[in-house]
């Protein structure tokens, strides 16, 4: 396991609520996130983890208490944020290239139409999608991509606009499980090399075990955070889900969680 | 549409140029072409989005709003144009800040699309005028433009090109990824308004070209066909406002030596063609349906 690195805190959350008008979704949080950390946020279903990205994107403002996202109030179009939102299925006919999916992570958000520069930031383009491997089908439209070469490309798209940080709502759910070990490990990689902040939405944490720095909690109306070992216990977990989860050990010292399966099998909003 | 009767019958030969000199010999014609053209391209430009955004069904609906505030606006004495525009930018206004939500509500939208014809029915009669304005406001009275409509026709033309130019990126990046392109600071409920009003003066249009009923031939029929043989989207929007444009003109050309009516050929073109894209791109699929089973392999 990686020690936990000791970068200055990019997210500062002090005492922090979040709630939909009149629903509180969870209150009194108080956390840090160092620089280049790899966070695993789990929790139930409905616990607010979205809403979590969604405060730190600054799509929703704090029911109360502060939050610092790298260095500033969090507000929308902070182009050090990275996104990857939680996927339906895209369109089997819709007749887009993954190519120009990642191309709207650079200029997507500008007016008009592309002229000049194009070049560079097709440049940009290659490579991101060669960070993350897909440069063989890239060319062919996203719909008819199988779940983990999308979740390559979506994940090219929110690295091409060079961010510092990087939030995925989910971008495990519904690839095999030898697809979701390879794409934590890619995430895993390309934190490393960029040092780039990750908060990852996860289900299942047995992937992400080997990767992680910490683990970020969201259940009972609050959040938590620690380091795996201490938050990974049968008794935490149990308590957590209200639901009876073990944590087993094999003979290498491996973790393995068992029973958040079936927990977890609905995807919540 | 003019007695030719009363001159020598056109006739259509292979002499190019002086086919080409018959057909415009008419200032009804010349200017028929001018106006299909620039509401072809604008219908073109924007039916890409609307297919891509899944509202064909809406704007069908629009269409077929404006024809209540058409008929509704000869009952008040005013111009037809002048009720379309108001009618249907109001309905693409609401339409547009319901946004995602409009996907899969068929039934709402049909019964205000019936609604509204039920309507027109009511100013029709009220007016008391002949049917023969009903029926140019359902099918097109393209070979009734005057050049003033021309003119018009021509600003609000270039308006709606020029304002889809201006908010292309974050619009296509607003239809394709909601979520990210909130995220990225674009305005996509804004911009989810602005397109349904951009979409209903394209469509106020289009009324004049093929009438309410057939809009989709113009806006719809050349995106749908675009989009089965191109997956870049600059591309798809060129080649929509291209198939528009040739679907107008050949009925136009048509229409001028057959005496059926213009919006028969339009729409039998754009069928024709979509009917066409369908066989060639089923075929295209397969194969790259083969080539893709045959890399997973």
């Amino acid at each position: 396991m990686p020690p936990p690195p000791a970068g200055s805190p990019v997210i500062v959350a002090d005492r922090l609520a979040a709630a939909y008008g009149n629903r509180l979704i969870w209150q009194d949080a108080s956390f840090t996130v160092a620089a280049g950390e790899f966070v695993a946020v789990l929790g139930p279903n409905g616990s607010g983890k979205s809403t979590l990205l969604r405060l730190l994107l600054g799509l929703l403002v704090p029911a109360a208490g502060s939050l610092q996202v790298l260095g500033k109030r969090p507000h929308a179009g902070n182009a050090d944020i990275g996104y990857v939102p939680q996927r339906r299925n895209i369109d089997r006919d819709l007749p887009v290239r993954g190519r120009d999916f990642v191309h709207l992570g650079i200029d997507g958000s500008r007016w008009g139409v592309a002229v000049g520069n194009t070049a560079s930031n097709n440049q940009r383009v290659d490579e991101a999608i060669t960070t993350v491997e897909a440069l063989a089908y890239a060319d062919r439209p996203i719909g008819r991509l199988s779940g983990g070469e999308q979740q390559r490309l979506l994940l090219a798209q929110a690295l091409a606009g060079r961010p510092r940080m990087l939030l995925l709502d989910e971008p495990l759910a519904s690839l095999d499980l030898r697809n979701q070990v390879v794409i934590a490990e890619l995430v895993a990689e390309l934190a490393r090399a960029s040092h780039l902040t990750v908060l990852l939405i996860a289900h299942d944490i047995n992937p992400l075990l080997p990767i992680v720095d910490r683990v970020l909690y969201v259940a009972h109306g609050g959040v938590a955070i620690g380091k795996p070992a201490e938050v990974i216990t049968t008794e935490q977990l149990s308590r957590l889900y209200s639901a009876p989860i073990e944590v087993l050990h094999d003979s290498h010292g491996h973790m393995f969680v068992v029973g958040l399966e079936a927990e977890s099998a609905h995807h919540d909003a | 549409m003019p007695d030719l009767s009363l001159t020598a019958a056109p006739y259509f030969g292979w002499d190019v140029v002086r086919d080409l000199q018959e057909l415009f010999r008419y200032p009804f014609m010349q200017h028929a072409f001018e106006a299909g053209t620039i509401v072809a391209l604008s219908a073109g430009v924007i039916g890409y989005f609307v297919v891509l955004r899944g509202l064909s069904f809406a704007a069908h609906a629009l269409s077929h709003i404006g024809f209540a505030g058409a008929t509704g606006a000869v009952v008040l004495g005013a111009t037809p144009i002048v009720g379309l525009l108001v009618f249907t930018m109001s309905a693409g206004a609401v339409m547009g800040a319901l946004g995602q939500r409009l996907r899969g509500r068929d039934v709402t939208i049909g019964l205000v699309m019936a609604w509204s014809l039920g309507l027109g029915l009511l100013f029709t009669y009220l007016y008391q005028g002949s049917a023969q304005l009903a029926i140019g406001i359902l099918f097109g009275q393209i070979f009734g433009i005057t050049s003033q409509d021309v003119a018009v026709t021509f600003v609000a033309g270039s308006v709606t090109v020029l304002l889809v130019v201006a908010v292309y990126r974050p619009l296509l990046f607003a239809t394709l990824d909601e979520e990210v392109a909130e995220a990225k600071g674009v305005p996509v409920r804004s911009l989810s308004i602005a397109f349904m009003v951009i979409l209903a003066v394209a469509v106020s249009e289009a009324v004049q070209v093929v009438g309410v009923l057939l809009i989709f031939a113009l806006i719809v029929a050349p995106a749908a066909i675009a989009e089965r043989f191109t997956t870049r989207p600059s591309r798809g929007v060129v080649l929509a406002a291209i198939l528009a444009v040739l679907f107008t003109w050949a009925g136009l050309t048509v229409a001028y030596y057959i005496p059926y009516p213009v919006g028969f050929f339009i729409t039998s073109f754009a069928f024709g063609a979509y009917l066409l894209a369908r066989l060639l791109s089923h075929g295209l699929g397969r194969r790259t349906g083969q080539t893709a089973a045959a890399n997973a392999a």
